[in-house]
């Protein structure tokens, strides 16, 4: 009896380490920064991070609930950079930034219509489908703007740039948009079914859940987060740069993978997403502050990936 | 003195003192028997009694904690499952591991394929020499065929020829019958008669106990990780091995209780569609309406499509005498029809989520009506369900893949329950699930009949049908070929109409 009391508590303080893991390993890179480069303590350095990492940040909120679904979404870089451009355009012509942003958002969720009608109504494969939608998107970008680089962005420069109650706009915004994707997934009915569709398709339908429409709801939300991304980025590099959010998607996957939602579907969470992507950031910036080559930042990047996601599965197999 | 040396060379397998533990649970508790050369041997015992653990370890899948395995008297370590077939044990899952693309001669000689001086696979004679082997287990069938194009009693009988072809003197059959046809076992049972007269030994693990005096020489009962003993088959009742393996009496193997019935609840009226024919029936307030038949005879495809699963090319469903129309699984749930699935991992159960969300996944909006998860009614209904299904869960967050069958299949009973239906499809309720589930899943299906529920069953298992139905529909291809009151209801009545039109 007391030996099984003592494993059962064992077990316990396993299984609470695993979880907690990844925000231990945030901790002691965070630490690690700190002695490496004098600079990376510093309240601008830190608030440098913070702004850099927004966009995808946002970006990864929405890849959060699609890959809980079971699906994956490739397109959001090519949509920021398609919503951005135009929503700055859509600004110098009415000469009222907030409808330019209401126009980038909207453009946003057009695209995430297109991927989820394909994905829901088609059965188009998801990574085929928003491949197609990435491609058209970019596409689309550099049409609107004649492949030039739009300028004078005017109002628009507040969503970048700007300060709310003496904080950086995009922190802010980036903030807003976790805590709302929070509670989305953690408390919405919508949220549960993202969870049930994305663990087990068939038996979610067989309990009269509707999951063509959770899937076409998830890829919207991602559409308007892109949009919204890319009112921020463009805003903050003060120019429609058709070509700007260039693998965008990538880091935001990586970053919720890292945090621990599974790409098979049914598991994730909010706050292993944002833990995720801080590791990222942490990464690129002391990689920039040690002046790291960009070439070397790539292989350091995918190497960590590697060894965060082989760990993780390790650890699964042991378990089962 | 010489009669106990015989039986010391007749020992093929030997299990000493074997123990294995995982985080939590004691899986196997000191397990000691043996199994002569040349029998089939059962294993018998509740879900969570070991068996399948101790499979795994005479598998070479998992390792003892402590205890040994003794292959014709001589202790042996095995490593993997790749070892333990060059030792001569040979396993049949109970879920075949066979690859529908490739053909039956891929299938057999698979990672072992004759190559040509190229390194490529020599498919002339991979095919001729699967063909020698095929006819001289009387198996007359083309070695290129697909294994996908072959029923699952035919790539049953492939998987076991597959540990004769390797030279498996000690073959483990894990529920082979589970989801054969009846000439299907008639079909599997001689060809392990034939094995056995070669001199194979044969480790037969079943939930169906009907069958082990037919096939089995000697029966070994488990419980809780612990073996009980070992008798030989005919020296001992069937309600004697199941008090052994639960470990208490169970007097009544189907507790029915009959309801009062009432007025007819739900009609259906010449249903149709690719997989049934012309299928009318009614059920009524109160009543536990079987519907029997053979595996095909499409008892399942009529559910489906009371449930909106498949589509239907006509036919009318009337719920107390209205005409209703159901399309999807949410219209039926709507409309109080709801249906637990003979397969509950695919269509049961999300079993990477815990036992709280799938309990709740129908329910949500009945929990709230606004966008947000009513948190106090999932708990509180969640614990209400566990204690009046009873439940066996450390928790309600556990993820369910890690519970047993029988409670899983509670589960997914449990969480249409909260939804009070009207009419509840129940498909293979306790296929699978050990004794002492079945027994606590039949006395449920009285009190809902009792609540007034209806409740559509449909089981393979006759004599469970036969136990627990008013009134009972029998299916043949396709078609409702007889209608049976539970009382004139017998074996030899309902298989007549079984195999009608074949």
């Amino acid at each position: 009896m007391k030996i099984k009391m003592e494993k059962i508590k064992k077990i316990k303080a396993g299984t609470v380490f695993s979880k907690y893991a990844i925000y231990l390993v945030f901790l002691v890179m965070f630490i690690a920064s700190i002695f490496m480069s004098d600079n990376f303590i510093k309240p601008s350095n830190l608030i440098n991070i913070l702004v850099q990492v927004s966009p995808i940040l946002i970006i990864a909120c929405g890849e959060t609930m699609v890959i809980i679904a079971g699906m994956t979404d490739l397109a959001p870089g090519a949509v920021l950079a398609l919503a951005g451009c135009v929503g700055i355009g859509v600004t110098i012509q009415t000469g009222n930034a907030f409808v330019g942003m209401v126009v980038s958002i909207t453009i946003g969720i057009i695209c995430g219509l297109i991927s989820g009608i394909a994905v829901s109504r088609f059965n188009i494969p998801p990574f085929i489908a928003t491949l197609a939608v990435m491609n058209i998107a970019r596409g689309a970008a550099y049409v609107y703007t004649g492949g030039k680089t739009i300028y004078n962005i005017g109002d628009f420069a507040f969503f970048g740039q700007g300060t709310i109650l003496g904080i950086r706009a995009p922190i802010v915004f980036m903030v807003l948009i976790t805590v709302i994707s929070y509670i989305i997934l953690k408390h919405s009915k919508f949220g549960r079914y993202l969870y049930a569709v994305g663990g087990n398709e068939y038996a979610a339908v067989a309990s009269g859940i509707k999951a063509k429409k959770i899937k076409l709801i998830a890829y919207l939300i991602i559409g308007a987060y892109s949009g919204f991304a890319g009112v921020i980025l463009c805003s903050r590099i003060n120019s429609g740069l058709p070509s700007t959010g260039q693998n965008y998607e990538f880091d935001a996957i990586i970053g919720a993978i890292i945090g621990g939602t599974s790409f098979t579907g049914g598991v994730g969470s909010m706050g292993g997403t944002v833990i995720g992507c801080l590791i990222i950031a942490l990464l690129n910036n002391m990689m920039n502050l040690m002046n790291v080559q960009s070439y070397w930042q790539s292989i350091v990047k995918g190497i960590v990936i590697m060894l965060a996601v082989g760990i993780d599965m390790a650890k699964k197999k042991s378990k089962m | 003195m010489l009669k106990e040396n015989m039986d010391e060379q007749d020992v093929i397998l030997e299990f000493s003192g074997i123990t294995k533990s995982f985080p939590g649970v004691k899986a196997l508790d000191n397990v000691s028997f043996s199994v002569k050369k040349g029998t089939v041997h059962a294993l018998v015992g509740e879900n969570g009694a070991g068996k399948s653990t101790l499979m795994k370890i005479l598998n070479g899948l998992y390792h003892a904690d402590s205890g040994k395995v003794l292959l014709n008297g001589k202790e042996v370590q095995i490593r993997d499952s790749i070892h333990a077939q060059q030792l001569g044990i040979g396993m049949v899952h109970q879920e075949l591991n066979v690859i529908g693309e490739l053909s039956i001669a891929e299938n057999i000689f698979l990672g072992k394929e004759p190559k040509n001086r190229l390194g490529l696979i020599d498919h002339k004679k991979l095919n001729s020499t699967a063909k020698t082997f095929l006819l001289q287990q009387k198996l007359p069938y083309s070695p290129s065929l697909k294994m996908k194009e072959m029923s699952i009693g035919e790539q049953q009988m492939i998987e076991i020829i597959k540990t004769v072809y390797f030279n498996s003197k000690i073959i483990v059959m894990d529920e082979p019958t589970s989801s054969l046809s009846e000439s299907e076992v008639e079909k599997l049972f001689t060809k392990i008669r034939e094995l056995k007269k070669q001199g194979s030994t044969i480790i037969y693990i079943s939930h169906r106990l009907e069958e082990l005096d037919e096939i089995c020489d000697y029966l070994t009962i488990m419980r809780d990780g612990q073996f009980i003993r070992t008798v030989k088959v005919g020296e001992i009742t069937k309600n004697e091995i199941i008090s052994e393996m639960v470990g208490r009496t169970i007097e009544n193997t189907y507790p029915k209780v009959k309801a009062e019935i009432g007025d007819v609840i739900l009609e259906a009226k010449k249903l149709s569609n690719e997989k049934i024919k012309d299928v009318s029936f009614c059920v009524k307030r109160g009543e536990i309406l079987g519907f029997a038949g053979l595996v095909g005879a499409g008892r399942t495809e009529v559910a489906r499509a009371v449930f909106g699963m498949d589509e239907l090319k006509s036919g009318e469903i009337y719920m107390e005498g209205e005409k209703i129309s159901i399309k999807t699984p949410k219209d039926a749930v709507d409309n109080g029809i709801m249906m637990v699935s003979e397969d509950r991992r695919k269509y049961g159960l999300v079993t990477k989520r815990s036992v709280l969300e799938n309990i709740s996944l129908p329910n949500y909006d009945r929990f709230s009506k606004t966008l947000f998860v009513n948190h106090k009614a999932e708990k509180n209904v969640s614990a209400e369900i566990i204690k009046k299904l009873s439940i066996k869960t450390p928790n309600l967050d556990t993820m369910t893949a890690s519970l047993s069958g029988g409670n899983q299949q509670k589960i997914v009973i449990g969480k249409w329950l909260v939804a009070s239906p009207k009419v509840f499809i129940l498909d293979e309720p306790t296929r699978g699930i050990d004794v002492g589930a079945k027994y606590e899943i039949y006395k449920q299906m009285c009190e809902f009949a009792a609540e007034g529920m209806s409740i559509i069953m449909i089981s393979s298992d006759l004599p469970e049908l036969l136990g627990m139905a008013d009134r009972i529909y029998v299916m043949s291809e396709g078609r409702i070929t007889g209608e049976l009151l539970g009382e004139e209801a017998n074996q030899m009545k309902v298989m007549h109409y079984a195999t009608v039109n074949r």
